[in-house]
């Protein structure tokens, strides 16, 4: 029998909202148009830490077109509990509150907002603003603040935080072992940078409701958070993010621009519009700096025989951001003996914050570089020694996966890349005047899900409606959703609008973590499971009942508008026929996909991860140390794909943060100033066209039906995990230089004799 | 961004009598000018945007030698069919810099005049003396990866970050002004000035002067010569440390050597002594090794960027090589030859 | 002229309450000539997003550091986001909305579809324009010629390999 065709779970359907994103029709949290818009320029603290002394905003209020200097003497009113002031996501501690009081807690902390009538009025206006300070000793030397480390008390930690579980004897292992590598690894505070910078749009509509056009990952976590600080009703709030332009994790909460531009709006009962400069775009969130002291032992045949990993990363003092960094190595290898320890380190900067992989791009890229330096002092191939120390079950819990398919991204991987051919001494191969190198490192992720609501409308005519408070981030959600109910109902995407991005729609969380597609693809398949159910009993109406004989909707495929009868597909019926039959003008129903309404996810506790195997070649100049990333083969397992051309987008995109990671990406802070200095674009460096060469993408085979309703673990986060420790490890591979300090810069690579 | 008077002076005579007073600022190609507005930097209580001025043009001189327009943009400069053939070096400077965008609007006469991309002197809220005279230097002692190791001051250690004029200064251009008190032209190596006790003069031109031309000499460097970059990403990002050779060789030996670098100190760095100490030799390694020693003589690093003294000294040789070898490196393969 | 841009606090205070003169503008945009009243301190991009709804064109660091900014001036592409709109007087703009809509896509936005060649959309405007700039400059002709002179386009996303073969396709089909 020929398989009509489907658009389906596994189709490289294009993205649906490729259309709008390529003509400029998709409009971001800036870009509404509403009328009488009012415009806020953040004036951001000069000191570190202290108080405001005196605000003098004469100078700023003589500026034609400024209507008001808001600063925390003249804000309206706010919740004065920290509890209020919680998000979906908030993490122990204070969370910040702007203008809230005198107190400064870290450089660019906005101090007053100037809010005029055109943009250029409040910039200007915001440059005028004199501000005195009393300046308290601030610290923001990650090295310096190691001195205050401390692991938070229980109820103090981050709930996503997991203590690192010991086995065996890692101390004694190490001292009895034939191969020891020992060292300090050390990650450089990353700033997420999405192209987007943050923005809000709230729109005062004089009835005592706001409409915000957020830029965050979660509308309903925004508006959650304002009506908790403002005091609002929820009902009162609607707040739509149907366009982010990236977020990487720095809009998992919501940023102060919101809390600026609502304030503002009950201030002068009046829209407002506050967009943060790309300088304060680094006065948030970022990727902690961690420090991390590796221990590994091992026998001669390569056998590991002791891990012990001790990390630190950075957070403020008026947060605990809290990251599992030892935890992933001390998961992925059979090792029997294994000790990890974690602690925070508070210092005067905005709270450190998720960002792509939190956790594991830091920790998994660190201890695969100490990896790769045991498979050297073993004289073991890099990837061979990665096979002798495999796993099969989650090493540190002792619980089975839901499924690993890593050997076999391994594999193929290696296969891809041409492994085979490697010389295995550092500095062996070479092309001209370059150095080649070849280096492999493994990833893992968790694959989550979380409960997410979905709502699906059946029209007469067969047009489709599927809706959730769900978020696109570039992520390809508005396409996932299209593609789910395209399976599930037979219906071509053209009949199909997937709404998400607007918390009037079904419920669901913050899109982060890997989990969106997983999560709202499968509440996505339950509503139009449950139209279908509806449809087929519809279809009970229609005159000579031609699907008599099947017993529920999974005797019944769904393909080209019509419902076929598995069994003698010369029977069926259309939707709409269907829907005429029951007398039905619309099908509208809600369903709510969460933990434990499967079996497969209320089963016995298993390990549900992602992994992937990458694959990195580097040139380096003999003489100047330039590095050039020339070829990369990420080979993911990762469960189910639904969409095999997104997919690869998000890999691709995970690559590229990673070779940032491994070569670009750092900020620098000025100790003594306090403050973040090189806050923009041109001495941030994120790669650049010119960095980036070949990508290849492999999805390995992982069917895995027990981790998640649709067998899909998620792509956003193990792209970038693996891809830095890959590129460390072919530089060393290239140039005979351990790097264990990322980013590796030329100075770094200068530094060091071959 | 200050609210300011705006002029758009049509003819040079009027552009420079708009431009005579305090707190004036000429507007070309806007790329750093704007920039600096918008942080705050630059406060001009008058803009005159100098863009219908007829300075456009790229002219054949009468000695052989070739004259860019101050208007005319990097990207025209570039891709001149003159320039490529004749002054390959500074088409090859020019585009390893910035962007095709910012290309096509940056003009010759604002590349001279763009400011460092020292990040106390971007961020207003640090000290700075460039910016603000007096004030302290937050670089010295502070986050200094991308400053200068050569002809520094205690006031100030803030580079220049063009290209463009790092193979200026190997051509031995010319700087035509032009002012209230009439035309004069500026040696190229003495346009641009040392940090010294007045960080913020970047270089020599009186107030409200107006560079209308950059003059080329009549001189063949299209064999030998090389533009080398290193930078912390392949493009789109300001040098680390670059070199700029012009050679010319005969019967074998070095006849005529430049030898100018970028990213290293507030002015594109030049040494005679350097230049004259190989000329007459064979090329060689140790040679050109002796280049780099007489060029770098007394760089002094500020902590975070030490490391530019090595790398500058392995860039020179390199690039003298590649001069030498007539394998000058590409702006678009990244491979360094 | 360098120290006459840097002047004290006082007398930019002294400026700031002056009254605000706009000044006459005429633009062609998108093949629509316009008249307009701007303020000399406007930049192209701002009077494009804020003035004209012209959201295409997007601000991702305002400092001609990222190119998300990039429309075409007379053909040429260039950050908006670093040109006083009133230095442009007189041009012939094109910006993203200009170059195609749906159901009448240019061969680049279709081009981009094809290839996933984004993933926020945040950046695309402005890699599709700088891509028209680069293909009606003529300087690119292989994929290293396309990476190189894509260079002044950031994609935080990552789509830079999707993105130099939708450009490569489309130059090579035009070529």
């Amino acid at each position: 029998m020929n398989a009509p065709h489907k658009v389906g779970i596994g189709t490289p359907l294009a993205r649906v909202d490729g259309a709008d994103k390529v003509t400029g029709r998709a409009k971001y949290a800036a870009e509404y148009a509403v009328p009488d818009l009012l415009y806020g320029v953040a004036v951001p603290a000069r000191i570190a830490r202290g108080r405001i002394a005196s605000i003098d905003d004469a100078a700023a209020r003589a500026v034609p077109g400024v209507v008001e200097v808001m600063t925390h003497e003249n804000r309206p009113k706010q919740a004065w509990l920290d509890h209020s002031w919680k998000d979906e996501l908030s993490i122990p501690g204070d969370p910040f509150k702007a203008l809230h009081d005198d107190r400064v807690l870290f450089a660019g902390q906005p101090v007053a907002l100037v809010v005029a009538e055109t943009f250029e009025a409040a910039r200007f206006a915001a440059g005028l603003v004199e501000i005195d300070y009393e300046v308290e000793a601030h610290n923001v030397d990650f090295d310096t603040s190691l001195a205050e480390k401390f692991l938070p008390p229980k109820g103090m930690r981050r709930n996503t935080y997991h203590p690192p579980k010991a086995r065996g004897d890692a101390d004694a292992a190490f001292d009895a072992a034939a191969l020891k590598v020992s060292g300090d690894y050390r990650l450089a505070t990353e700033h997420h940078n999405p192209m987007e910078m943050h923005a809000s749009t709230v729109e005062w509509h004089g009835d005592g409701k706001i409409t915000v056009y957020d830029k965050v990952q979660g509308s309903q976590n925004t508006q959650g958070y304002l009506a908790g600080a403002f005091k609002l009703s929820k009902k009162d709030v609607r707040v739509v993010n149907a366009y982010v332009g990236g977020g990487f994790g720095s809009g998992l909460r919501p940023q102060w621009q919101v809390q600026l531009a609502t304030m503002g709006a009950i201030l002068l009962e009046r829209s407002v519009r506050v967009v943060m400069t790309r300088q304060q775009m680094f006065y948030h969130a970022h990727r902690p700096e961690c420090t991390y002291e590796i221990r590994l032992g091992a026998e001669h045949t390569g056998k590991l025989t002791s891990i012990y990993g001790d990390a630190t990363t950075s957070t403020s003092r008026f947060e605990n951001n809290m990251e599992d960094i030892v935890t992933w190595g001390m998961m992925n290898y059979d090792c029997p003996n294994a000790e990890g320890h974690y602690t925070i380190a508070p210092r005067d900067t905005y709270t450190s914050a998720d960002m792509r992989a939190p956790g594991a791009a830091t920790g998994m890229a660190l201890f695969e570089i100490a990896i790769d330096e045991m498979a050297y002092e073993a004289k073991v191939d890099p990837l061979e020694f990665r096979m002798v120390n495999y796993s099969e079950t989650e090493a540190m819990n002792q619980v089975p996966f839901t499924s690993k398919a890593l050997r076999e991204a391994y594999r193929e991987g290696a296969e891809r890349f041409g492994w085979a051919e490697r010389s295995p001494e550092p500095r062996s191969m070479k092309e001209g005047r370059e150095l080649v190198g070849w280096g492999v490192a493994t990833g893992m992720w968790d694959a989550q899900f979380s409960k997410t609501s979905a709502r699906a409308r059946l029209s007469a005519n067969g047009d489709l409606e599927v809706a959730s408070a769900s978020s696109d981030i570039g992520t390809g959600t508005y396409t996932v959703m299209t593609q789910v109910a395209a399976d599930t109902l037979g219906l071509s995407p053209d009949r199909i609008t997937a709404r998400l991005g607007d918390s009037d729609l079904p419920t669901a969380p913050v899109e982060g973590g890997s989990w969106a597609a997983a999560s709202t693809g499968a509440a996505v398949q339950l509503a139009c499971r449950s139209v279908a159910e509806k449809l087929f009993k519809a279809a009970d109406e229609v005159e000579n009942r031609p699907l008599w004989g099947a017993k529920s909707i999974d005797d019944l495929d769904f393909v080209n508008g019509e419902m076929v009868l598995k069994s003698d597909t010369t029977k069926r019926v259309s939707l709409t026929d269907a829907m005429r039959a029951g007398g039905l003008d619309v099908i509208e129903v809600e369903e709510t996909a969460k933990p434990g309404l499967f079996d497969m996810v209320s089963m016995a506790r298993k390990a549900r991860n992602t992994h992937s195997a990458v694959f990195v070649e580097v040139r380096v100049d003999e003489v100047l140390d330039q590095v050039r990333v020339t070829r990369v083969v990420n080979a993911v397992a990762a469960g189910r794909i639904i969409n095999p051309r997104t997919a690869r987008s998000q890999i691709l995109g995970g690559v590229v943060m990673g070779i940032g990671m491994a070569l670009h990406e750092e900020t620098f802070i000025d100790a003594t100033l306090g403050r973040w200095m090189n806050h923009n674009y041109a001495e941030y460096h994120v790669p650049a066209h010119a960095d980036i060469e070949d990508i290849d993408v492999i999805f390995v085979d992982e069917p895995d039906p027990e981790v998640t309703p649709l067998g899909v673990k998620g792509l956003g986060e193990i792209g970038i995990v693996g891809t830095a420790a890959a590129v460390a490890n072919a530089i060393f591979h290239a140039t005979g230089k351990r790097i264990r300090s990322l980013p590796i810069t030329i100075d770094k690579l200068l530094e060091v004799a071959p | 961004m200050i609210r300011f008077d705006y002029a758009r002076p049509s003819d040079v005579a009027e552009a420079v009598r708009d431009g005579a007073g305090d707190h004036v600022a000429y507007l070309a190609g806007g790329t750093n000018l704007i920039d600096l507005m918008k942080e705050n930097v630059a406060r001009p209580l008058e803009v005159v945007d100098i863009n219908r001025l007829p300075l456009a043009r790229i002219t054949d001189l009468d000695d052989g030698g070739l004259r860019l327009g101050a208007l005319a943009t990097n990207a025209d400069t570039a891709y001149d069919e003159r320039v490529q053939a004749r002054y390959p070096l500074l088409a090859s400077a020019i585009l390893a810099g910035a962007s095709p965008q910012l290309r096509n609007a940056a003009t010759n006469g604002g590349n001279l005049n763009q400011r460092t991309r020292c990040y106390y002197f971007y961020d207003v809220d640090t000290p700075c003396n460039k910016r603000v005279p007096g004030q302290g230097c937050g670089a010295i002692g502070g986050v200094n990866r991308i400053h200068a190791i050569l002809g520094a001051s205690d006031r100030c250690i803030a580079t220049h970050p063009s290209d463009m004029c790092v193979a200026l200064a190997a051509l031995k251009a010319q700087v035509q002004v032009t002012g209230l008190e009439g035309d004069r032209a500026i040696a190229f190596d003495d346009y641009h000035r040392l940090p010294g006790d007045e960080p913020w003069r970047d270089n020599n031109l009186k107030q409200g002067e107006l560079v209308t031309a950059i003059d080329l000499p009549a001189e063949d460097f299209s064999t030998n010569y090389t533009y080398l970059k290193l930078r912390d990403r392949l493009s789109y990002a300001f040098a680390l440390v670059s070199v700029a050779v012009a050679m010319r060789l005969e019967e074998g030996r070095i006849a005529d050597v430049r030898i100018a670098l970028g990213g290293v100190a507030h002015k594109p760095w030049r040494r005679i002594e350097a230049e004259e100490a190989i000329k007459n030799e064979r090329p060689s390694d140790t040679v050109f090794d002796t280049a780099a020693s007489a060029l770098l003589a007394g760089a002094v690093g500020q902590g975070d960027n030490s490391f530019k003294i090595g790398l500058a000294h392995k860039a020179i040789v390199r690039a003298l090589n590649q001069a030498a070898a007539g394998t000058p490196q590409s702006q678009t393969d990244k491979r360094i030859r | 002229m360098n120290d006459a841009v840097t002047i004290d606090r006082e007398a930019a205070v002294r400026v700031a309450a002056r009254p605000i003169a706009t000044l006459p503008l005429s633009l062609t945009i998108n093949g629509e000539a316009r008249e307009l009243q701007v303020e000399p301190w406007t930049t192209l991009l701002d009077l494009l997003r804020d003035k004209l709804d012209l959201t295409g064109t997007k601000k991702g660091c305002d400092h001609g550091q990222c190119g998300a900014c990039t429309v075409l001036i007379d053909g040429r592409r260039i950050n908006s986001c670093l040109k006083l709109a009133v230095s442009v007087d007189g041009a012939e703009i094109t910006t993203i909305e200009g170059l195609g809509q749906p159901g009448e896509l240019h061969p680049l936005q279709a081009a981009f579809i094809e290839h996933d060649a984004f993933q926020c959309g945040y950046c695309t405007p402005g890699q599709i324009c700088s891509a028209q700039g680069l293909i009606n400059e003529g300087h690119a002709k292989d994929r290293q010629d396309v990476r190189e002179q894509m260079s002044g386009n950031l994609c935080r996303c990552g789509a830079y390999t999707n993105i130099a073969d939708a450009v490569l396709e489309v130059m090579e089909k035009q070529a």
